[in-house]
């Protein structure tokens, strides 16, 4: 495995815009977050026989006496991989969730290396026993007699107007399962690697995408690499307020960062890039640093990623804090329909600015 | 019909008593002594288990219910490693750590109790799945009770192994109840004919007759290893105990289960069915009975002395290793 220097992740907020159709899998100086994780997909099933992709419309057109291959996935990420591997491995489904899930489950304990499509994240209520009682307790309530490495891919997030039952971001109800393991790439090159690290991981993984992120684009290596689960990037170093953000809230976090570097507020952005298991060890050695912490989540807010770390640093750092932690969270409500109501429901660059500048003036005063 | 040879009966009958003398004697002991956590026992469906796993082989895999004991014994997992994880010890089959509703044995295809009603359906569907796509010529087999048979789960995972023709099996366990209720009035329809509708065989079984149900799964498993998929089981038995040991069990008329025992033991059957033939001897069955009776002694005393596991096995086996 090469070791590869990880790119700091650019600044620019990507486009909202949902694509249905999938970009070519072909290789250009900078690929899309969709790209990254298709090439993922693809050069893990030239390695290894045993990998299926499933799910719903993930070619598209089973059936049907039309054209194949029509989607490649709701968001195109897997466009393509069914002319090169075929209908025993790139496995339309019914639209039943439970047994999709349940069934890349089985398959993961008797030989297979599943890959699964959940197509919204909104639909883990379909299969939640899946994920809640079956998959995550294999290992340990077996005493350790099997393993499920199993990868789920699911799309989360607002910010494309489709409203309370397609836009939620439900990683921190996976996240307080044990057995299970949670990731939430932020950028194409994370994307990839954590992709690739999930696949090869012998535990169940629920891979986060965000729905804003497919068309962000950034440098990817063309060989296959991993990036190891529970290793925190820390994406830009300041001295004065740590920002904790995951998925789409990094790019965020780092517009609000820069605007305060103009302002002589100087900021750390750490992507935790995984919610479980967590790096606890890069949030709390840079809050010691710093003294100050806000975390930007796009969850809401109770019982929450955001609150967990809140609850760490309060635990294990009291004493480096100079400033009461502050959280940037959707609110406790729905994702509403009508976009003013939606921008207003969302973390964004203002709001995070608002929360740091609040705890540096608080501590100046 | 499959007719069983000697041999075949002769191991049926030892896994029906087996399993039926774990069972009593786990019966005892839970009202006597002081023993943790629920027990579903399955005295009186003896006859579904053993009839099912006889026909199967080590490339096949089985997904049982939170009544997983008789599946267990029939399958073939070690009656001491059961009995020990049954009470919670050291040396249990999955360390302590499933209890008597979250067995299993990957390594005998036992690939998992389940708590959950319906919870394993979807799961045989994988294991089916990887049996087609690997080319094993293994079978997947799912046992789900009556109320199971009304799961979403359950529906879903017919449909899904129907579709992709997966050599899966359901095998419903009727045993007349779920939980309390009636599975003849909470089971709309007819079993049979919910298999049909999802385009696969189903058959009534007499559950009480071993004979009848191998020669039923053996013809289900016929056709999953054809590659021509599912098929559905509709076992008809009873249970003689309550749902769960320590519970009401009123719903049933007085004397119903006694009537059974006189009436349709599935291991009384069987051993007047064999011995009447004359080729096997009440004397050789006294045998089996005898060598049940000391193995499973000999289990209990072993759990009942054998410590618990240590707390350091609090934290194991979470992941694959700690994070």
């Amino acid at each position: 495995m090469p070791t590869l220097d990880q790119p700091k992740t650019s600044s620019t907020i990507s486009s909202h815009s949902m694509q249905k159709e999938g970009a070519p899998l072909r290789r250009k100086a900078r690929i899309s977050y969709r790209a990254a994780l298709g090439e993922a997909l693809a050069q893990e099933m030239r390695r290894d026989p045993t990998i299926v992709i499933m799910g719903e419309d993930i070619a598209g057109g089973m059936g049907a006496p039309g054209q194949q291959d029509t989607w490649g996935g709701a968001f195109g990420v897997t466009k393509g991989l069914l002319g090169e591997f075929g209908r025993d491995r790139v496995m339309d489904t019914p639209l039943q969730e439970s047994a999709i899930i349940g069934a890349a489950i089985g398959a993961a304990s008797n030989g297979l290396r599943p890959v699964a499509e959940l197509m919204f994240n909104n639909f883990i209520g379909v299969c939640m026993d899946q994920l809640l009682n079956q998959a995550p307790k294999f290992r340990y309530m077996f005493g350790g007699k099997l393993s499920t490495p199993v990868t789920i891919r699911t799309v989360y997030g607002a910010g494309i107007r489709v409203a309370a039952q397609h836009s939620s971001a439900y990683h921190s109800i996976l996240t307080h399962i044990p057995g299970l393991k949670v990731v939430m790439p932020s950028s194409p090159f994370d994307a990839k690697g954590l992709l690739i690290a999930s696949i090869r991981d012998d535990d169940p993984v629920i891979f986060f995408e965000h729905i804003g992120l497919f068309d962000k684009e950034g440098e990817v290596p063309e060989e296959p690499y991993t990036i190891p689960l529970g290793e925190a990037n820390v994406v830009r170093e300041g001295t004065d307020v740590t920002i904790v953000a995951f998925g789409r809230m990094v790019d965020l976090s780092i517009a609000a960062a820069n605007s305060l570097q103009t302002q002589g507020i100087s900021c750390t952005v750490i992507d935790p890039r995984t919610t479980s298991p967590l790096d606890e060890e890069t949030i709390l050695e840079s809050v010691a640093d710093t003294g100050r912490l806000v975390v930007v989540d796009e969850g809401n807010p109770r019982c929450s990623i955001a609150t967990d770390i809140a609850a760490l640093v309060a635990a294990k750092a009291f004493d480096a804090l100079r400033a009461p932690v502050q959280m940037v969270t959707a609110p406790h409500c729905h994702v509403p329909f009508a976009p003013v109501l939606e921008d207003a429901y969302l973390p964004n660059p203002e709001k995070i600015e608002t929360a740091v500048r609040s705890i540096v003036r608080a501590a100046r005063a | 019909m499959i007719e069983l040879d000697r041999d075949q009966l002769i191991s049926a009958y030892r896994i029906m008593k087996t399993i039926r003398v774990f069972e009593d004697r786990l019966a005892v002991e839970a009202a006597t002594t002081a023993m943790a956590g629920p027990l579903h026992l399955y005295s009186g469906e003896e006859a579904s288990a053993a009839g099912v796993c006889m026909n199967l082989d080590a490339r096949d895999r089985i997904y049982s219910t939170h009544r997983p004991h008789g599946h267990c014994i029939a399958r073939g997992l070690d009656i001491k490693a059961l009995m020990l994880e049954i009470y919670g010890r050291e040396g249990g089959i999955c360390n302590a750590k499933g209890g008597s509703m979250h067995l299993a044995d990957p390594a005998l295809g036992l690939m998992g109790a389940n708590g959950i009603v319906g919870g394993g359906m979807p799961l045989v569907c994988g294991a089916a799945l990887a049996a087609a796509r690997l080319k094993t010529g293994g079978v997947a087999v799912g046992f789900v009770g009556d109320g199971g048979s009304n799961t979403g789960q359950f529906l879903e995972s017919l449909n899904f192994a129907s579709v992709f023709k997966l050599p899966a099996i359901f095998v419903i366990e009727d045993n007349g109840f779920a939980e309390t209720i009636a599975s003849s009035w909470a089971c709309a329809g007819d079993h049979v004919k919910r298999a049909e509708g999802f385009g696969m065989p189903g058959r009534r079984v007499d559950g009480f007759n071993v004979c009848d149900v191998y020669d039923a799964a053996h013809e289900a498993v016929a056709r999953a290893r054809r590659g021509e998929g599912p098929s559905l089981l509709d076992v008809k038995l009873e249970r003689y105990y309550p749902h769960e040991q320590g519970i009401s069990d009123a719903m049933r008329l007085p004397n119903h289960v006694a009537w059974l025992k006189a009436n349709s033991d599935p291991i009384t059957l069987l051993r007047t069915k064999i011995t009447s033939a004359g080729e096997i001897s009440e004397s050789e069955l006294s045998a089996i009975d005898k060598a049940v009776d000391v193995l499973i002694d000999e289990a209990v005393a072993k759990a009942q002395s054998a410590p618990p596991p240590p707390v350091s096995e609090l934290l194991t086996d979470v992941y694959h290793a700690y994070p």
